[in-house]
């Protein structure tokens, strides 16, 4: 598909490449709303989504917010693009698993989604590089303040927004910060404060969400409160406990250096070693390796890359990216060789010429 | 003492979740420990903890062939998935409900974003959960003057139904 194939060509919103990010990767906030009458998706037929996505798609699709956004129906998708929009933050593994009457609606520069007939009917999210979640809450309100001037929503006076899962009920919101955190994995201080921040309503999930662990030290943090809580106040103690959590982070760092340096430059120079001559790299192994590099950019240990260089590559060797690269569908065992080409090509060819 | 899941086995497993600073206790059988993947084999998710817990209490008193009037799902359903059929399933299960969102979430109020085309009497309601928000704050400050105050204006809040409220909620 032409349009999906010129995703690529751009950074991405999550990772924003050149964007210069530390410790405060990036910021999301999405709401969950569904349509006034209308069976939640999971318990509709499909004959309804069917009908809801023809109502749906065009008014979603006209929204000026949105500027002529891509219009991708599930079904239509390769199992191939579906992995690159997954692994972009653009849509859900729920949503990819969808049949007819589910599909994305894109803002070409990949900052605003809309996932229609997911778990609820609509599912819209807005994405900023840096620590911005003020401001992400602000553009998807304005967003679902245009959508509900022409659709009314399902809600409740006394349990405002409702929907499939009564885990999102009240203000649908879900906003999250990720956090690049290899200072505290290294200290061993990282599992006191996922403890700590759980006891206070928030949750800590990996790069990819649910239920995935935290490759390259990228954590997600958000919150867990849906109900009797403002929009407002909830993302004012999510960016203070992110802020604290990035001092904390910086501080880790100070004292890796203070008191082991030798090893924390071991570390870099040994994954550097690895990615510039190794032959077969899978995910797991290659993202904490290029979180090792990214850690030695932010401390001026490494000066060879500039981090946009190290950023793209946490992107590019997913999966879907690969098979993307390489024009076809491959399986695990090839995509661990061709992935261990390009990181050691984009190493090399990337290189700043020094002397 | 009994297993809280099924009702009918000696528990065995005993389990403390903290859920917004709330302490959870629940006691298990063998058999739903394991098949809830709570027997410390799986990592647990707290929201398949909660929701499957959900109205356990109640399957004594409420048949559990209750189903939603508008689109027919049935309580067993629901427990299977976690996920509800429509929104009129909010009232329909509001029974097994209610003690999942008080666990789960702050307060049963919705304080958040209001649809513009609302009618006036929400925001007052809006505003009368803030105010008690603001109680408790004052409460727990030790702050008894400011408290008092609050509660003057939650009395009177409650008495008389209020129109000067705005209808903009941040």
């Amino acid at each position: 598909m032409k349009t999906l194939d010129d995703l690529l060509k751009q950074p991405g919103a999550w990772l924003n490449v050149g964007g210069n990010t530390g410790v405060l990767v990036s910021s999301r906030v999405r709401l969950a709303r569904n349509i006034e009458g209308e069976a939640f998706p999971g318990w509709a037929g499909e004959e309804e989504s069917v009908r809801l996505w023809n109502e749906l798609r065009p008014v979603i699709e006209s929204l000026p917010g949105l500027s002529s956004p891509l219009v991708l129906e599930i079904a239509d998708l390769s199992c191939v693009d579906r992995d690159v929009l997954i692994e972009r933050h653009l849509m859900s593994r729920d949503l990819a698993g969808k049949g007819r009457g589910s599909g994305l609606i894109l803002k070409r520069d990949e900052s605003m989604a809309v996932m229609l007939n997911e778990e609820d009917h609509l599912r819209m999210q807005v994405m900023s590089p840096g620590l911005k979640v003020m401001q992400c809450w602000q553009e998807i309100n304005a967003l679902d303040t245009e959508i509900e001037s022409r659709i009314a929503y399902a809600f409740s006076p006394r349990l405002g927004y409702l929907t499939a899962c009564p885990t999102n009920v009240g203000t649908g919101m879900r906003a999250s910060v990720m956090l690049h955190l290899p200072g505290l994995v290294l200290m061993n201080e990282i599992n006191g404060i996922i403890k700590g921040v759980s006891k206070i309503g928030l949750v800590v999930r990996g790069l990819w969400g649910e239920g995935t662990d935290a490759s390259g030290n990228m954590f997600q943090i958000s919150n867990q409160v849906t109900l009797g809580e403002k929009e407002a106040a909830i993302i004012e103690r999510l960016e203070k406990i992110v802020l604290e959590i990035a001092e904390h982070e910086k501080n880790a760092r100070a004292r890796l250096i203070q008191q082991r340096e030798t090893s924390l430059r071991d570390h870099i120079g040994r994954a550097f070693g690895i990615m510039s001559q190794a032959y077969l790299l899978n995910s797991k192994e290659t993202l904490d390796l290029l979180s090792a590099l990214r850690l030695g950019i932010d401390l001026g240990l490494v000066t060879d890359w500039p981090k946009a260089v190290i950023d793209e590559l946490f992107v590019l060797i997913q999966p879907g990216h690969l098979q993307k690269w390489e024009g076809k569908a491959i399986g695990a065992e090839k995509r661990d060789l061709a992935r261990a080409r390009l990181v050691r090509e984009r190493l090399a060819e990337r290189r700043r010429k020094t002397g | 003492m009994m297993c809280e899941m099924c009702g009918k086995k000696q528990a065995s497993t005993f389990l403390t979740l903290m859920v917004n600073d709330k302490v959870k206790k629940m006691h298990l059988c063998a058999a739903c420990a394991s098949e809830s993947g709570l027997d410390g084999t799986h990592p647990i998710s707290i929201t398949d903890v909660l929701l499957g817990l959900g109205g356990t209490k109640e399957t004594s008193a409420e048949p559990s062939h209750k189903t939603c009037p508008r689109c027919h799902m049935r309580i067993a359903d629901f427990k299977k998935t976690s996920r509800l059929g429509c929104q009129a399933c909010y009232e329909a299960f509001a029974v097994e409900l209610d003690p999942l969102l008080d666990a789960m979430h702050k307060g049963k109020q919705h304080v958040g974003k209001m649809p513009a085309r609302l009618p006036e009497p929400s925001p007052a309601l809006a505003r009368l959960a803030t105010l008690k928000e603001s109680l408790d704050a004052a409460v727990q400050a030790e702050n008894y003057e400011e408290a008092a105050r609050l509660r003057d204006q939650i009395r009177e809040c409650s008495e008389k139904p209020v129109r000067r409220q705005s209808k903009k909620i941040s």
